[in-house]
């Protein structure tokens, strides 16, 4: 829900009420930031299509499937995104979701405490591993990659041992509801959720006035703002488009809680990464780690913190998975960190660091998600499904590179 | 008639939101060194980027005649091949490879089976360096030779190509003296073997020493192309064509206004950081005054960069001994964020590598080192930065469509202004600029000194780094004379000359102190 605001932030749209205003608005609104728009169109056009090969697609049951199916994918994106864009990369997150999980699953399954014991210790567990991927990469300096490759075996195995290599089900009661739970019914309705729809609603209204007020900041420090018709013709397309997924989950069963966790996630990394000195500091070390040196950054501690949010945010994922799964596997999560890592990727995050957003590792995720279901609904094979998901990662990162050499070439 | 090799014919290039170059013609004889000089920004390194093929045809508008055929170039190897070759800006040499590697690089001369025949690689290119005047190995890894050896090295990769008309993008921004008086005696001797040079420089005096012909190239555009053996083709004629108006002192004016000291570094001496038992400054002292505009003369290697950078938060060097006081209070800088909270900032010669993250904007690059200036409780405060950038890019006159251009995109010269903004926007008490002129028109060079003066005029110091003896003769008060890592002398500028600093410059290390 973010995006918009940040596209508009990011390009300064020249502001004019002529026709010649309004048409360069629309077309530097698409062109100026190719990739994020571009991103959208795509996503958009993948819906569609699935949409159009199969009438369930965007049934509200589908959809609902959908966010409970990836929800932990997304968040996993979030802190590679991170980790990405400082340069670095992170193998071991599909590990890190199995040990939390496995923890939990301990402690509420086997040693029959609340659940809230099982979360803290799955969080507690996760900080943890962030902070020995940290300690490796920032203070002794061994590249990620090598740290997390190693991590991705000893967590496996650390997992394996925690469930001396059995699996551990079912957790039932409030841990379930976590992942597989809905916020519903406190306002009643007649086959459609009203308290879901007053959520969105209210966030749609929050949106609005955040970009409102942008707007005027940006105004009162006299900086260029869009014509003022496109910018409201913009909030009612993401507020119509928002409201109509809400409608399609309150005609389902309402609001799910990985949602709410999700939305609150995805706020507030995109304010951490687009608004806070921290995030600066991880693009500045992505873009030129010798120049944020020698600006000051403390390049260190930075990484370091990179990789313990990270670490958290896989226990997170972890704890969220085992809830649905309703019990803990060894094999859990399996090849998670290859989907994360691809959804920052689609999302146009850069392999050398500097570049990406949350919103964009959001989106990029959200079109693999989109793909996996719209192709198990069409009955296509797991072989096949793979192909093209892999297919779709390659064609996503030339297209970036494409459009690059496009730029500089310009005329 | 005159026979020219080159005729460039209403060259316009655009890119988004920046029109680069309008209406540009060029048209270079054979045979001639034909100079190009304008501000930084006006579209020099454009324009040669159009000729050689960087931009391919297509992107630009217009028409460029070659050897007297039209020649539309799809990149650069088809410029190549039609015997045009470039050297760019910033060198492009691998550092690992050897001086041979690099000079056949994409070029490599092959035997039987396709492989490389190291032993004739080897033998022409100990020919070609000896036709550029290197004596060096064609073994030795070009990262062990210093700037002016690589730029020769870029040259004698050129002549591999057969090269008919040789393109230089400011060559001896980098260089010290001796090093371009060598490269431009052999652009001379490579004239006299019939080969066409382009060279762009911001050094007037050079080009009036080396061009047949200069054009002046102004906000895109072509001011006029000066006959340098006319006696109208003065230095002070090139500056009013580049800049649009008369300038009339190089150096503004200052009343120097020296107050009590500021910084005081004492027996400073720090070590290589991978050759244990190197010393690279040995036992230095001096002091910085408010007020005070101190410069630092050497020669390249003499320590200069070395001693700034380990002052700085020892982001240089390992076993660092000496004392730094501040208002007479020892102070302790080990990072970079002690030496800028102590009011120490540094701005680094080599804005890429060290000084800018070309993939962030303008913005995001001045408030890299002071973000807590424009951000409350770790949050930043966008308009406030955007307030803050948009102020820099008009005071330092920066030539961008707005402070959200990538850096990566400006041309050499406003990067450096880009550079600048970020450290006087940290608001530092005392500020090393090091080479702060380098690859910096004149107009902008005036602007700089002006800088300089505003902030000693507020009772800040600044300590400049420069090759440039005239630079420091103009805009300071004292200069230090650096050689072989030691101090070996002080002089206030009534006392200092050229040659009298040169003496110290190039003191041997036994006469030393
Ligand atoms: N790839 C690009 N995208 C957008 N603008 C560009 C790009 N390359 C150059 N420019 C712009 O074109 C103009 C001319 O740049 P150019 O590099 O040719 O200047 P220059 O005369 O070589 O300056 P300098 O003396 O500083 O090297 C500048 O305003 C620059 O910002
Ligand atoms: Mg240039």
């Amino acid at each position: 829900m973010s995006a918009a605001t940040e596209t508009t932030m990011r390009e300064p749209v020249p502001a004019g009420d002529d026709d010649k205003g309004a048409m360069r608005a629309l077309a530097s609104a698409l062109t100026g930031n190719l990739r994020q728009s571009g991103i959208f169109l795509a996503f958009a056009a993948i819906v569609l299509i699935f949409s159009l090969a199969h009438d369930q697609f965007l049934s509200p049951s589908n959809l609902t499937n959908i966010v409970l199916q990836y929800s932990y994918i997304l968040i996993l994106a979030i802190g590679m995104l991170i980790v990405i864009v400082a340069g670095h990369i992170d193998l071991s997150v599909g590990s890190v979701v199995a040990l939390t999980g496995a923890v939990a699953a301990t402690l509420v399954i086997r040693e029959g405490q609340p659940w809230w014991v099982g979360v803290l210790a799955a969080l507690a567990v996760g900080f943890l591993v962030g902070a020995w991927h940290g300690f490796w990469v920032a203070r002794v300096g061994i590249p990620a990659f090598i740290v997390t490759l190693a991590g991705l075996l000893i967590f496996r195995g650390l997992t394996f041992l925690t469930l001396s290599s059995i699996s551990l089900s079912p957790f039932g009661g409030t841990y379930y509801q976590i992942a597989n739970g809905f916020q519903n019914g406190l306002f009643g309705g007649y086959g459609v959720d009203v308290f879901t729809l007053v959520v969105f609603g209210a966030a749609v209204a929050v949106y609005a006035w955040t970009a409102w007020r942008s707007r005027r900041a940006r105004q009162r420090y006299q900086q260029q703002v869009e014509a003022f018709w496109w910018f409201v013709a913009k909030i009612v397309v993401v507020a119509a488009v928002v409201m109509w997924f809400a409608y399609q989950l309150a005609s389902s069963r309402g609001l799910p809680n990985v949602l709410v966790l999700l939305g609150v996630l995805i706020v507030i990394y995109t304010l951490v990464t687009q608004r806070s000195v921290f995030g600066r500091h991880v693009y500045a070390i992505g873009g030129n780690l010798n120049a944020a040196q020698l600006s000051g950054v403390k390049v260190k501690k930075v990484n370091f913190w990179i990789f313990v949010n990270m670490g958290v945010l896989s226990s997170v994922a972890g704890i969220v998975f085992s809830s649905r799964m309703n019990g803990a596997q060894p094999s859990a999560g399996n090849s998670f960190e290859l989907d994360a890592i691809a959804a920052c990727f689609v999302g146009g995050a850069a392999v050398t660091g500097g570049v990406g957003r949350v919103t964009g590792a959001m989106i990029g995720g959200l079109i693999m998600a989109v793909m996996s279901n719209g192709m198990q609904l069409l009955g296509v094979e797991t072989a096949w499904q793979q192909v093209v998901k892999g297919m779709v990662l390659l064609l996503a990162v030339a297209f970036d590179v494409f459009n690059k050499r496009r730029a500089e070439a310009a005329r | 008639m005159t026979d020219n090799i080159l005729e460039m014919r209403s060259i316009t290039k655009t890119f988004p939101g920046v029109k680069a170059l309008q209406d540009v013609s060029l048209t270079v004889r054979r045979g001639e060194i034909h100079a190009i000089c304008g501000e930084n920004g006006a579209g020099k390194s454009t324009l040669m980027k159009v000729l050689s093929g960087v931009y391919p045809h297509g992107t630009y508008d217009g028409e460029i005649h070659f050897d007297g055929a039209e020649v539309q170039f799809g990149s650069i190897n088809d410029s190549e091949a039609r015997g045009i070759v470039i050297i760019h800006q910033e060198l492009a040499l691998v550092p690992f490879l050897s001086a041979a590697e690099n000079i056949f690089l994409g070029n490599e001369r092959r035997g039987a089976g396709g492989l490389i025949d190291w032993n004739r690689t080897n033998a022409e290119a100990a020919e070609l360096m000896a036709r550029v005047g290197l004596n060096e190995k064609p073994v030795t890894p070009v990262s062990q030779l210093g700037v002016g050896k690589q730029q020769l090295i870029e040259i004698a990769k050129a002549l591999s190509k057969e090269v008919k008309l040789l393109i230089l993008d400011e060559p001896t921004a980098a260089l010290n003296d001796n090093d371009s008086e060598h490269l431009l005696e052999l652009l001379r001797q490579l004239k006299a073997q019939g080969i066409t040079s382009i060279m762009i420089s911001h050094k007037l005096n050079e080009i009036a020493e080396i061009a047949d012909r200069t054009t002046i190239i102004r906000d895109g555009r072509t001011i006029e192309t000066l006959d340098m053996s006319q006696p109208e083709a003065t230095q002070d004629r090139m500056i009013r064509s580049m800049v649009g108006r008369d300038l009339e002192h190089r150096y503004p004016e200052r009343t120097p206004n020296v107050g009590e000291e500021l910084l005081r570094v004492e027996g400073w001496t720090v070590h290589h950081p991978t050759q244990p038992g190197r010393v690279v400054v040995d036992n230095a002292s001096f002091t910085v005054n408010a007020g005070e505009v101190v410069g630092i003369a050497g020669l390249m290697g003499a320590g200069r960069t070395e001693l700034a950078m380990s002052l700085f938060g020892r982001s240089y060097g390992r076993n660092i001994t000496g004392q730094v006081f501040k208002h007479g209070q020892e102070i302790q800088v080990h990072t970079v964020s002690d030496a800028i909270d102590h009011g120490i900032a540094y701005a680094t010669e080599d804005r890429k590598r060290y000084g800018l993250n070309l993939i962030e904007d303008i913005r995001k690059n001045i408030t890299a080192a002071s973000l807590g200036k424009v951000s409350r409780r770790g949050w930043v405060n966008s308009n406030e930065e955007m307030k803050v950038a948009e102020e820099y890019r008009g005071n330092l006159n920066i030539k961008a469509p707005t402070v959200m251009a990538l850096a990566g995109k400006l041309s050499g010269g406003n990067q450096q202004k880009v550079v600048l903004s970020k450290w006087i926007f940290t608001d530092a008490d005392v500020l090393i600029l090091d080479e702060p002129t380098r690859g910096i028109d004149v107009g902008a060079k005036y602007e700089i000194y002006t800088i300089i003066n505003r902030m000693v005029a507020a009772g800040k110091a600044v300590v400049v780094i420069s090759s440039e003896l005239p630079e420091l003769l103009g805009i300071c008060d004292r200069v230090y004379t650096l050689a072989f890592g030691r101090i070996t002398g002080v002089l206030p500028v009534a006392d200092a000359t050229q040659e009298r600093l040169m003496e110290l410059m190039t003191m041997e290390k036994e006469t030393a102190r």
